[in-house]
C-alpha cells in the first residue's frame, strides 16, 4: 500500500469520523442558517440600538462621541418616565383582563369539547385574519361620538346625547388591546391545559376533593406555564404598541411607543429615541423577571 | 480461525460522564442467534446502535465481516435493523414499506414484486401488500418491519427489543417463529432484550451486560447451569447463595464450610480450590429434593423449617427457613400431582437434598 | 362522564364561551356590515344596500399596487421563514444540542419584543450600512418575525413523529437528503403547509415593521393606515377588510381540509 495515499485517506477518514461522531456538530450545522440570520437580524441591530443611545443628534447627522446626555434627558424630564409608567400600567391591566377572560375560554375548549377541538380553535382565530389596523379601527367606529354604539343607543331611544367617555382615553386602549390579543392569550393556555394528564384530576377526586378544589390544587398550577407564556406574550409587545393609542387613545391615552415613534418621525432625535427604547426595554425586562420570580415563589408556596 | 461476522475490539462509549459501554471485546459468529441481555441502562441498546451506525464509538473499533466500520454511515452498512417501535412508515402501504430500501437495488419492477411476495410469505402475511400502515396490528407491524429489513439480505439482522410491546401469548408465539425464521434463512441475528427467558429461548449464545460491561458470554445452558459470576448467576433465573469458605482439598473433592448448610463436600473446580478461599455455594431452587423425615446424611443435605409458599399452577415455590441464614431458601417443585401442590403446612421440619452436579461454586470478593 | 344536555340548559362555561365569541366577532362583523351600507358615514341607522364601495376598491390602482406588494413580500417571507424554521425544528428535535434552551430562547426573541423596538433597531443598522430601504428590507424584517412562529409550528409536528422513522430510512440505505424527501417531508407536510399559511398571514398583516422599513412602495397595511385619515376613503377600506376576511377564511378552511387528509400522528396538545 502506498504510504502517502493511505495517510491521505486516513486523514479524510478521521475528519469524516469526527464529524459523524459529533452529534452537536451535526445539529448545529443544520441550525446554522437560522441562527446566523437571527444573529444578523436580531443581535446586531439591538447592539447598534444600544450603541446609538450614547450618541447625540445634530439635525440630520449624528455626533459620534460617547455621551450620557440622552439618558440624563430621559430622567430629567418627568414626562418620559410618567408615560413609561402609564404604559406599563395600561399593559399590565390589558394583560390581566385578557388572560382572565381567555382562561375560561381555553378551559372550555380543553375540557368541555370532546371532538373537533380544532374547529373551535379556528373559530377563535378567524376574526384575527382581518387586518389588525382595521380591527383597531373597528373599535374606533364602535366607541366614537357618532359611532356604532352611540348611534345604535340613540336610535333605540336609550340616550339622547352621545356618550363621550367611550373613546380617546386609556380605557378604550385597554378594551381594544384586550380584544386584539385574545387569540394569542387563549392558545398557550389551551395547550398547557390540554397536556394535563386527566388521570391526575381523577386521582384528586378519588382522594376526596370537590371539583372546585381540584381545579385550584391541580389544574391551575399545572396550567401555569401556559398562563405565564400568555401573559408575557401579551404584556411585552403591548408596552411598545403605538398604533392602538394613536387611533383610539387620544391625548390622554398616549403610550411610550408613541414617544419613540415620534423620535423617529417628527421629533427626529434618533439617539434619544434609542435611549428611551433601551430604558423601556430594561424596565420591562426587570418587571418580567420580577413576575417570573414571583410566580416561581407562588408555585413553591402552594405546592 | 473463527468465522466472526461482527468483531468488537475494545469498544467504548460515554454520554457526558456516564460510561454507557466499557471495553466491549468479543466476536459474533456467522449464522448465530446472538443476544445482548441485561437490565435497563446496561448498554445493550447502545452497543446495538453502534453496530447499526447510529452511535459512533468513542474508543475501539467495530468490524463487520472483516471491514472496520468507524467511517461508514448507517446507510452504507451491510446490516439492517428492526426498531423497537417498528418504525413503519405511516404514509406508505405494506408493499411500499417493504420495498423502501430496494430503490437502488436495480431490480426490475417484476423482480421486485416477486421478491416482495416471497418475503410476505416468509413472514406469514401473504396478500397484505396493499394494506395501509394504520390498519396493521402490533404483531403485523413487527413482521412488516422484519420483512423490510430481510428483503435487503443483510449480513446481520439487528433487533432492538422487538417483542416487548406484544402480549404474552403473542410474544411466545413470535419467539418460536423468529427462531425458526433465523434457522431457515441462516442470517446472523443480533438481538437485544431485557427478558432473560426470551434470551434463553432464542439464542445460540448470550452476552450478559451490566452497567456497560460485558459480564459473561455463553450458551443458554452454560449460562444457566455454570455461570461464572454471582451477578450472572443471580440475573438469570433464581438462585440460592450460601456464604462459604474452602477448608480442605481432598483430591477431586473440596471440603467447604457453608452458612446454613454446615460442612459438606463438593466437586472441585478450577481456580477455586485453595483452602481459605471465600466462595459462594449456589444451588438453583428446582435442584432441591425435599424430604420430611431426617435422612441422616451428612453430605448434600440441609435442614430447615417450612415457611410461606406460592402456588403457581404448574409449579409451587416454597420458602425454607434455615439456621444461620437470614434469607429463606427458595425451593421450586413441579406440581406432578395434586398432593405436592397441597403440601403447604408451615413450621414443619423439612430437609433438602441435592446431587453433586447441582452445586455451582462462584468466587466471593 | 358525558351527559347529554338539551341545548337550552347549557352550563356556565358554554354561556361564557358564547358571550366571549360574540365579543370577539362583533367588532369584526361590523366591517362587512358597513361595507355594504349606502352611506359615507359609519353610523346607525343603516341606509340601504350597495356594492359601490367594492367597485371603488377594485378600481383603485394605489390599493391594488399595495395589495400586490403585500402578496409578493408575503409569499417570499412564507417560503424563507418556513425553510429556516424547518431546519431549526429538525436540529432541535433530532439532535442532542448543548445549549439548546438558550439557543431556542434566542430564536424566539422576536415574539416577545415590541415591534417598534425591532423596527427602529433594524432601521438604524440598515441606514448606518447604507442599504436602501425597500420591500426587501421589509421582507427581511418580516422573516425575522415569522421564523420563530414557523419553528414552533414545525417543532410540534416533528415531535409528534417517531425519530426511528428517519433512522429506519437511513438503515435501509437512503442518503440523508433522500430520507428527508421520502420520509420526513411527506409526514411533516401538513406542518409545512400550516407554517406557510401562518407566516404569510403574519407578514401580510404586519404594519409596524413595514412602516419603518419601506421607502416608496407601500404594503397593504400601510395603505390602509394612510387611508384611515380620510373619512371618504373609509368605506372602501372596510370593503377591503371584509374581502380579506372572507379570503382568509376560505384559505384556512382549505388548509384544515388538507391537513385532515394528511397522516394522523400522536400529539399531546390535540392539535
Amino acid at each position: 500500500m502506498n504510504p502517502s495515499a493511505s495517510h491521505q485517506s486516513s486523514v479524510g477518514l478521521a475528519i469524516r469520523k469526527r464529524f459523524l461522531s459529533s452529534e452537536p456538530l451535526r445539529g448545529y450545522s443544520l441550525l446554522s442558517p437560522t441562527l446566523l440570520t437571527m444573529l444578523f437580524g436580531l443581535a446586531m441591530p439591538l447592539l447598534v440600538l444600544f450603541g446609538l443611545s450614547f450618541w447625540l443628534q445634530d439635525y440630520v447627522d449624528f455626533i459620534k462621541t460617547f455621551s450620557l446626555q440622552n439618558y440624563s434627558d430621559f430622567f430629567a424630564k418627568p414626562i418620559y418616565g410618567a408615560i413609561l409608567m402609564k404604559s406599563i400600567r395600561i399593559s399590565g391591566m390589558v394583560t390581566l383582563v385578557t388572560v382572565l377572560l381567555a382562561y375560561p375560554m381555553a378551559y372550555f375548549i380543553a375540557f368541555r369539547i370532546k371532538s373537533n377541538k380544532l374547529v373551535w380553535l379556528i373559530l377563535i382565530t378567524v376574526p384575527f385574519w382581518t387586518s389588525y389596523l382595521l380591527r383597531v379601527f373597528a373599535w374606533k367606529l364602535m366607541l366614537g361620538y357618532n359611532g356604532v354604539v352611540n348611534s345604535g343607543l340613540k336610535s333605540l331611544g336609550l340616550i339622547s346625547e352621545p356618550l363621550e367617555f367611550l373613546l380617546y382615553n386609556p380605557t378604550a386602549v385597554a378594551i381594544t388591546l384586550a380584544h386584539a390579543w385574545a387569540a394569542f392569550a387563549i392558545l398557550p393556555i389551551y395547550v398547557s391545559l390540554e397536556k394535563i394528564d386527566r388521570s391526575l384530576l381523577e386521582a384528586a377526586r378519588d382522594l376526596g376533593e370537590n371539583a372546585f378544589m381540584t381545579f385550584i390544587r391541580v389544574t391551575l398550577p399545572l396550567s401555569m406555564p401556559g398562563v405565564i407564556a400568555a401573559s408575557l406574550l401579551v404584556f411585552i409587545p403591548t408596552v411598545g404598541d403605538y398604533v392602538t393609542p394613536s387611533l383610539v387613545g387620544g391625548p390622554s391615552g398616549i403610550m411610550i411607543g408613541n414617544i419613540i415613534q415620534s423620535m423617529f418621525g417628527k421629533a427626529f432625535n434618533w439617539p434619544l429615541g434609542a435611549a428611551i427604547s433601551v430604558v423601556s426595554m430594561l424596565t420591562v425586562t426587570a418587571i418580567v423577571c420580577l413576575f417570573l420570580w414571583g410566580t416561581h415563589r407562588l408555585r413553591r408556596a402552594v405546592a | 480461525m473463527s468465522d466472526a461476522i461482527i468483531s468488537f475490539q475494545g469498544v467504548g462509549k460515554h454520554f457526558g460522564k456516564v460510561k454507557a459501554v466499557d471495553n466491549a471485546s468479543f466476536d459474533i459468529q456467522r449464522g448465530e442467534f446472538f443476544s445482548l441481555l441485561g437490565p435497563s441502562g446496561c448498554g445493550k441498546t447502545t452497543l446495538l446502535r453502534m453496530v447499526a451506525g447510529f452511535e459512533v464509538p468513542d474508543e475501539g473499533e467495530i468490524m463487520i465481516d472483516g471491514e472496520p466500520m468507524s467511517a461508514t454511515p448507517p446507510n452504507k452498512r451491510p446490516v439492517n435493523m428492526v426498531f423497537q417501535s417498528y418504525a413503519i412508515f405511516p404514509h406508505l402501504d405494506v408493499r411500499g414499506n417493504i420495498a423502501f430500501g430496494m430503490r437502488r437495488s436495480g431490480l426490475s419492477r417484476a423482480e421486485l414484486d416477486q421478491r416482495i411476495d416471497e418475503v410476505l410469505d416468509l413472514i406469514k402475511l401473504p396478500g397484505y401488500g396493499s394494506r395501509g400502515a394504520a390498519e396493521l396490528s402490533g404483531g403485523q407491524r413487527q413482521r412488516v418491519a422484519l420483512a423490510r429489513a430481510l428483503i435487503k439480505q443483510p449480513k446481520v439482522l439487528l433487533l432492538d427489543e422487538p417483542l416487548g410491546a406484544l402480549d404474552k401469548k403473542l410474544r411466545e408465539q413470535m419467539q418460536i417463529e423468529l427462531r425458526q425464521l433465523q434457522q431457515q434463512i441462516g442470517i446472523t441475528f443480533l438481538f437485544v432484550t431485557h427478558d432473560q427467558e426470551e434470551a434463553l429461548t432464542l439464542s445460540d449464545r448470550i452476552a450478559v451486560m451490566s452497567e456497560g460491561e460485558v459480564m459473561e458470554i455463553a450458551s443458554p445452558g452454560d449460562l444457566y447451569e455454570s455461570p461464572s459470576s454471582r451477578f450472572v448467576a443471580d440475573f438469570i433465573g433464581s438462585m440460592n447463595f450460601f456464604e462459604a469458605e474452602i477448608s480442605n482439598v481432598h483430591g477431586d473433592r473440596i471440603e467447604v464450610d457453608a452458612r446454613g448448610i454446615g460442612r459438606t463436600m463438593i466437586r472441585r473446580q478450577e481456580r477455586l480450590s485453595s483452602p481459605g478461599q471465600k466462595i459462594w455455594v449456589a444451588i438453583r431452587p428446582e435442584k432441591f429434593q425435599p424430604v420430611f423425615t431426617d435422612p441422616k446424611e451428612a453430605e448434600n443435605t440441609l435442614a430447615g423449617t417450612l415457611g410461606p409458599s406460592a402456588y403457581l399452577g404448574d409449579r409451587s415455590h416454597f420458602y425454607v427457613h434455615v439456621a444461620d441464614r437470614d434469607e429463606p431458601v427458595l425451593v421450586a417443585l413441579q406440581n406432578l400431582n395434586r398432593a405436592i401442590g397441597d403440601m403447604r403446612q408451615p413450621n414443619q421440619p423439612i430437609w433438602l437434598r441435592w446431587t453433586d452436579d447441582a452445586v455451582v461454586v462462584l468466587p466471593r470478593s | 362522564m358525558s351527559k347529554r344536555r338539551p341545548w337550552w340548559r347549557a352550563d356556565a362555561f358554554t354561556i361564557y364561551a358564547v358571550i366571549y365569541l360574540t365579543f370577539i366577532y362583533l367588532p369584526v362583523l361590523f366591517l362587512p356590515l358597513f361595507s355594504f351600507n349606502n352611506s359615507k358615514y359609519i353610523a346607525f341607522p343603516l341606509k340601504g344596500f350597495t356594492l359601490k364601495w367594492y367597485e371603488q376598491m377594485i378600481n383603485s390602482p394605489d390599493m391594488l399596487e399595495a395589495l400586490l406588494n403585500s402578496v409578493k413580500v408575503g409569499i417570499t417571507v412564507a417560503i424563507l421563514s418556513t425553510i429556516l424554521g424547518l431546519l431549526a425544528a429538525k436540529a432541535v428535535t433530532r439532535y442532542r444540542l448543548p445549549g439548546r434552551g438558550p439557543v431556542m430562547g434566542f430564536i424566539m426573541v422576536p415574539l416577545v419584543i415590541p415591534e417598534i423596538i425591532l423596527a427602529i433597531s433594524l432601521l438604524i443598522l440598515i441606514t448606518q450600512v447604507d442599504i436602501p430601504l425597500s420591500l426587501w428590507t421589509v421582507g427581511f424584517s418580516h422573516m425575522l418575525l415569522c421564523t420563530p412562529f414557523a419553528m414552533l409550528v414545525l417543532i410540534s409536528r416533528m415531535e409528534g413523529f417517531d425519530k426511528s422513522l428517519e433512522e429506519a430510512a437511513l438503515d435501509l440505505g437512503e442518503s440523508a437528503w433522500m430520507t428527508f424527501w421520502r420520509v420526513t417531508f411527506p409526514i411533516v407536510l401538513p406542518g409545512i403547509v400550516a407554517s406557510l399559511l401562518l407566516t404569510f398571514t403574519i407578514s401580510f398583516d404586519e404594519f409596524v415593521l413595514a412602516f419603518f422599513l419601506t421607502s416608496t412602495d407601500p404594503t397593504l397595511p400601510i395603505y390602509i393606515w394612510s387611508s384611515l385619515r380620510f373619512p371618504t376613503k373609509i368605506p372602501a377600506v372596510l370593503a377591503l377588510g371584509a374581502t380579506i376576511f372572507v379570503l382568509s377564511f376560505v384559505v384556512v378552511s382549505f388548509s384544515e381540509w388538507f391537513r385532515r387528509r394528511g397522516v394522523k400522528l400522536e400529539s399531546s396538545s390535540g392539535i
